[in-house]
């Protein structure tokens, strides 16, 4: 059987499981909708968590980012995995024993203030929707790789998907669905993995492969160093990021990873508080699983890359190069007129995407209109290390097919944990506590439903079109997480001094010095592009790490302004002594 | 549990905090990025070892610290009579 069917047997058996999951889980009052009734277990939650984390990025992306940039990679794979340790350890027995629905609860009740709660509503919405907006694009990316179909129809698509299940069952739904997701992504991930590792070392765990040796008895690393040093690139091991900025970056997602609301609420589902700190455990095994064995490919796949591709006449590539030329991924450009792909440090095109002309060149190879000055002859798609891997390893087309299946699974499963966060926001941050206290439970379900349904919508609406500030996620959604809820929840619970006036004057002082920096140098929308470039930053920090600096500030200021106001009120240091204390989380209290 | 042991408890409990902490910025922040180009200097087999702690050994230690830091608690939740 040909691919296409592959993909879409396998694709459509994953999507009925997935419906049939919702059905069967199906909510029935806001305490089912908003937190899954308390009832997950630890491992089970440790799964979903696992896949609510793992988006299209990571398991589509992330492989190829440490495969084109080596050691400086290094700052997701310990970034977005160090950032557990935080929240086992600081945050999340505490919010379950607290017992509460959502972020923006625990920091409106401790804080007792409504300006912090609808400061962390603010945020929590802000950077959901970043998030979420690149999910939507992802699922549709994927589908018109596989499926042969429009970028939006495949969005329309999964729009449809995750609404079926985020509506009818809330977080109890989605909990159970990413359960499923988790198998199917890591199975995706693992097989064509496992094969590769196989084939250049002969050793079948990749992440002992990574540091064995080829056939020739070189170590696959000091083969790979070589051979990018010997062409002028940095070493692979080495990197070319400062040590500042690699330091920074690396903190800045952590404690974003930490502070991110859909992460956070999937704490809440869980009966007790050692359920909590365990099923942290367990997403970080599950997590761990995909993150050491993505540097892996990533190895895998650049040596096979230059070894293949360098001064190999064009006409004797192998297939799945000029496959991925014709859908775009791949481009060559005979700079130099002899017929051998040349692969040298610098961009082999002026901007960011090849613009492919209808001709083709002297040895069939697709025309580019726009290459550049350098003698890089080759462009690569990242996003091709993880895609064409099942192909260069020669296995058969239903694999393939599971990893479209595995992309739409991540892509799906973070979709629907960012979904909840929007519509609980809306349903029960907004209206049931700002405006309409006094609402029955089955009014407020419906509400929930109801925002789920919107928040699908606006969703698929960025993801069919992208604003601009969607491609700096990274730098938006980490780094206004980790300057907002990080220190607002960690001081909360480790500082019974700290009060309303300090809280809120961090946050707000977190959020708006790293926005000012990502606006100013990430995205250009402030101050003169004369004075903002690279060597303009802050003592070297990119903006993507920036987040840290917001973080030490919200940090500072909170700690300063409280030890010039009021101290808390005694019931709420009770709630402080309370949440410190694990027994008696039992049910989680509902107001 | 009266307030001078839940003083005892939550110091304990910072205690271990601590520690798990200082390991955990050791293997990530210390031997993957501030001291990597000195440790790379030393081989763990194919891999140069500051590189192999920044791209695989932090992240086996951070599964490690969750999983000691859950049956410390579970130990000393025992200790103090707050375990259910």
């Amino acid at each position: 059987m040909g691919i296409q069917t592959w993909t879409f047997i396998i694709v459509g058996l994953t999507f009925a499981l997935y419906i049939g999951i919702a059905i069967w889980s199906r909510a029935s009052s806001t305490k089912e909708f908003y937190v899954a009734d308390g009832g997950v277990s630890p491992l089970a939650n440790g799964l979903a968590t696992a896949a609510d984390w793992m988006s299209a990025a990571s398991f589509l992306g992330m492989a190829g980012i440490i495969a084109f940039s080596g050691y400086d990679g290094s700052v997701y794979l310990m970034g977005w995995t160090g950032g557990y340790v935080l929240l086992a350890l600081l945050l999340a027995p505490y919010l379950r024993k607290f017992g509460k629905f959502t972020v923006p609860d625990f920091i409106g009740d401790r804080y007792y203030s409504n300006v912090a709660r609808t400061v962390a509503v603010v945020a929590a919405l802000f950077v959901s929707f970043t998030y979420v907006a690149g999910q939507m694009r992802g699922v549709g990316v994927v589908f018109s790789r596989f499926l042969d179909v429009e970028v939006n129809t495949g969005v329309y698509i999964g729009m449809a998907v995750v609404l079926f299940y985020a509506f009818l069952g809330g977080m109890k739904g989605i909990t159970y669905t990413q359960v499923a997701q988790y198998c199917v992504l890591i199975f995706a991930f693992m097989v064509p993995a496992i094969f590769i590792s196989i084939m250049a070392t002969g050793n079948p765990v990749p992440q002992l492969g990574m540091g064995s040796a080829g056939s020739d008895g070189v170590y696959l690393l000091d083969k790979l160093d070589g051979l990018m040093t010997d062409l002028g690139f940095t070493a692979y091991t080495d990197g070319t990021k400062s040590t500042t900025d690699i330091f920074f970056i690396t903190a800045a997602l952590m404690l974003g990873t930490a502070g991110l609301p859909h992460v956070i609420i999937r704490f809440f589902t869980v009966p007790k508080v050692k359920d909590a700190r365990k099923s942290a455990g367990y997403a970080l095994l599950f997590i761990a699983i995909l993150y050491t064995t993505a540097p892996a490919i990533a190895v895998f796949a650049r040596t096979n890359l230059m070894e293949t591709v360098q001064d190999t006449p064009y006409k004797e590539i192998p297939d799945w190069f000029t496959k991925w030329e014709d859908t775009g991924l791949i481009a060559w450009t005979d700079k130099n007129g002899d017929g051998k792909i040349q692969y040298l440090p610098g961009s082999a095109i002026e901007g960011k995407k090849p613009m492919f002309s209808e001709a083709r060149g002297a040895v069939g190879q697709r025309l580019i209109s726009n290459s550049s000055a350098t003698r890089n002859e080759l462009y690569v798609d990242r996003d091709i290390t993880v895609l064409a891997n099942p192909e260069i390893a020669g296995l058969p087309n239903w694999i393939i097919a599971l990893v479209a299946a595995g992309g739409l699974a991540a892509a799906l499963s973070t979709a629907a944990g960012l979904l909840l966060v929007i519509s609980t926001s809306i349903s029960h941050d907004l209206i049931k506590k700002q405006f309409a206290p006094n609402i029955s439970d089955k009014k407020e379900l419906l509400i929930a439903r109801v925002s789920s349904l919107f928040a699908v919508v606006v969703a698929g609406y960025f993801g069919i079109n992208p604003p601009g500030f969607v491609a700096s996620v990274v730098a938006l959604a980490f780094g206004l997480a980790a300057s907002s809820f990080f220190p607002a929840i960690v001081m909360g619970i480790f500082s019974k001094r700290m009060n309303r006036e300090g809280a809120i004057t961090g946050m707000i002082a977190g959020l708006a010095i790293t926005s000012y920096y990502i606006a100013r140098f990430k995205l250009g929308w402030i101050g003169n592009p004369e004075t903002s470039t690279e060597a303009d930053w802050w003592l070297g920090i990119s903006p993507e790490g920036f987040g840290t600096v917001g973080m030490l500030m919200n940090f500072t200021i909170s700690l300063v302004v409280s030890r010039f106001t009021a101290p808390p009120p005694a019931e709420v240091q009770q709630i402080v002594e309370n949440i410190r204390i694990p027994s008696g989380a039992g049910d989680a209290v509902n107001h | 549990m009266d307030s001078i042991q839940r003083k005892k408890y939550w110091r304990e409990n910072l205690k271990y905090l601590a520690l798990l902490l200082i390991i955990w910025f050791l293997v990530s922040y210390g031997f993957g990025i501030l001291l990597v180009d000195e440790l790379n200097t030393i081989r763990l087999g194919g891999f140069k070892l500051g590189f192999w702690f920044a791209q695989q050994g932090s992240i086996y230690v951070f599964v490690i610290l969750i999983f000691v830091y859950v049956k410390l608690m579970n130990k000393l939740d025992k200790k103090y009579g707050v375990n259910e």
